[in-house]
């Protein structure tokens, strides 16, 4: 017999006699996550009927399922539909990864893109095209490699007697400052064309992505995602604090080490995919925090939150302006105003933060 | 049956500093034990490493005569429960959260909310008194509210051992009297076995059945709080001199401390 109660003292819950399934829900973060996924739907279904050539949205939402004329077909399939997925996907996989690691280290400046990974990959790619590795390596495998060496730096570094939390951030930060100063180094020293295809990759671009891009992003989501998620319920006590969560029964340094490990893959692969679009990993998490209302980022939701973002900011920065722009120009402007706002009306409103 | 802790042989480190040395101790199963000592004298230490959040440089120790390192830390969390000094919870955290997390070593992935959570989760709230606070934010409510809110997580944890840091602090004198009643009642109602720090020595007299002082991270002395807590051993554990007379509502003793300025 299922019981779904929304009595006042224990808030919504449901619990089944067999299988013996329970657990509380939390209606605000479906609401959320519903409508964020129909938006991002919505979002996508308009970028592939968009553009030199307009598609009616129907015509596009057939082409995508293989209905339509050869041209419509080619258009949708091979250009517009790719470029939207990898949106879709970067943005999850930032706004997931951003979730993971502002909750393991309960801070919220300790987003992928705060801590030194990002530019970590930045560093790889831009080392690669000034000195002409890109013929032999693609910009993809030099993203993720940098990636991971810049996380297995700072977990290295900051290990002592156990990580914690603030460790990884100042560690991060650092290695962050490095990484940034090597690559502006390398850009400086380029010659003009490199520099221009550096800053190019360094701003996080979506123009020009097809299913090569995709697909390898697609593969490792489909592991990482569900994992991410599972390991999502072993976090509520790991925001109590270490010895608390310990105490709870909860294994905090292999907790930690899988939560890095998932996160890590997920910002070393969408980067390669997308370049390192600003932003998105340090304010998605943040964005649908508030938006559905909870004490910590919600991780499906701030990976929904992260892909709608992505998808709406390529879409206006393919739209908007009277030349197209870089994604990663477009998600800076958009998203630190709608930060800001959201913080400033959760003060007002008496509750911090 | 419960549990049994004990440790014996214990040195306990933080990097070169080592802070508690050689030390064993027994903890009445059963009953409420009292730690006192001068503040930095190895208090928390010894409680930490008596829940598996310090692993000892030296001896070990056991939980039914198995090393606490070898039981997996989950079962331990259904056996011996934990309040640290000073937790922190996530702004924004709801009391109700927070004390439903308390039941996470009794939860699965597809059993998050039975009706034993429920039940010791609703529980925990009514008997620390803060069931008409659980829709509030923890970072917003007063220290002593805060800290019932952090008891109630520990009491909904529903473990035969408890170990309590400091359970009173933050507390005014009433909400002190409430706190140790309700660990009065859940050793006497549930024969739950209680190790808490407390700085009152006469609140730990009253409530502990066997009181352990500690100074420079040995035992001084432990025992019936009627032969622990006497005006040598408090001279010698505080480096207070002091009367001790009978509480007249308890019949345990009651510490008169006297300073530089007040002589008999
Ligand atoms: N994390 C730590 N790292 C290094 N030294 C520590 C740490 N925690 C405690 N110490 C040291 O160990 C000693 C004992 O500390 P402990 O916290 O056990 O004292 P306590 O008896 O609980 O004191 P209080 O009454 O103030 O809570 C102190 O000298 C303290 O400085
Ligand atoms: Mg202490």
């Amino acid at each position: 017999m299922a019981t779904k109660t929304l009595s006042p003292k224990s808030g919504a819950h449901f619990r089944l006699a067999l299988p013996p399934l329970s657990g509380r829900l939390r209606p605000r973060l479906i609401t959320v996550c519903t409508a964020l996924a129909a938006a991002t739907f919505l979002a996508v279904g308009w970028a592939v009927s968009m553009g030199d050539f307009p598609i009616t949205f129907t015509e596009a939402l057939k082409a995508v399922v293989g209905v339509g004329d050869p041209g419509t077909l080619l258009i949708v399939q091979e250009l517009r539909l790719p470029r939207a997925v990898v949106g879709v996907l970067v943005g999850f996989a930032f706004g997931l990864s951003g979730a993971i690691f502002q909750t393991m280290t309960r801070n919220a400046l300790a987003s992928p893109d705060m801590i030194g990974f990002t530019q970590g990959a930045g560093t790889a790619v831009v080392a690669g095209i000034v000195f002409g590795w890109t013929s032999t390596v693609s910009t993809q495998v030099l993203g993720l490699l940098g990636t991971f060496v810049m996380a297995a730096l700072v977990y290295v570094l900051a290990w002592r007697r156990g990580t914690t939390g603030y460790r990884i951030i100042l560690v991060g930060i650092g290695l962050q400052w490095m990484a940034t100063s090597a690559t502006d180094y390398l850009v400086a020293r380029g010659m003009q064309f490199q520099a221009h295809a550096a800053l190019g990759w360094l701003t996080g671009n979506l123009n020009g992505r097809d299913w090569s891009q995709a697909l390898p992003l697609a593969l490792t989501m489909a592991v990482l995602v569900p994992a991410a998620l599972a390991l999502g319920r072993l976090t509520r006590t790991l925001q109590l604090g270490d010895d608390v969560a310990i105490g709870l029964g909860t294994r905090v340094q292999f907790v930690r080490l899988a939560l890095l490990v998932t996160g890590v893959g997920l910002v070393a692969f969408g980067t390669a995919a997308g370049g390192p679009i600003a932003f998105v990993a340090l304010a998605a998490p943040q964005i649908a925090q508030r938006l559905a209302g909870t004490a910590w980022p919600p991780p499906l939701a701030a990976g929904l939150t992260g892909a709608l973002f992505v998808v709406g900011s390529d879409l206006a920065a393919a739209r908007l302006f009277p030349m197209e722009l870089p994604v990663g120009i477009v998600t800076g402007v958009l998203g630190a105003p709608i930060l800001l706002w959201l913080l400033i009306r959760a003060n007002r409103a008496g509750s911090g933060g | 049956m419960i549990p049994e802790l004990q440790a014996g042989g214990l040195q306990l480190a933080y990097d070169q500093r080592v802070v508690v040395d050689d030390l064993d101790v027994k903890v009445p199963p059963g009953r409420i034990t009292a730690i006192v000592g001068a503040n930095a004298c190895g208090k928390s230490t010894l409680l930490r490493a008596l829940a598996r959040l310090l692993s000892p440089r030296k001896g070990a120790v056991q939980l039914d005569g198995r090393a606490l390192h070898s039981i997996p830390t989950r079962e331990l969390a259904r056996q011996l429960g934990i309040l640290p000094q000073g937790p922190t919870a996530p702004e924004g955290l709801t009391v109700l959260d927070l004390v439903t997390r308390g039941r996470s070593p009794h939860q699965t992935w597809w059993r998050q909310w039975s009706k034993a959570d429920e039940a010791a989760v609703h529980g925990a709230l009514a008997a620390t008194g803060i069931a008409d606070l659980a829709g509030r934010a923890v970072d917003e409510l007063s220290g002593g509210q805060r800290q019932r809110a952090w008891i109630a997580m520990a009491v909904a944890q529903g473990t035969p051992v408890l170990l309590l840091d400091e359970p009173t602090t933050y507390l005014d004198l009433a909400h002190q009297i409430d706190v140790l009643d309700l660990i009065h009642d859940l050793n006497r109602n549930e024969g739950r076995t209680i190790v808490m720090v407390l700085h009152d020595l006469n609140q730990a007299c009253r409530y502990a059945d066997h009181v352990i002082a500690m100074k420079g991270g040995r035992i001084v002395a432990e025992g019936d709080p009627a032969d622990v807590i006497t005006a040598e051993n408090v001279a010698e554990v505080f480096d207070l001199r002091c009367q001790v007379t009978t509480d007249p509502v308890s019949g345990t003793p009651l510490v008169i401390p006297m300073g530089r300025h007040h002589t008999s």
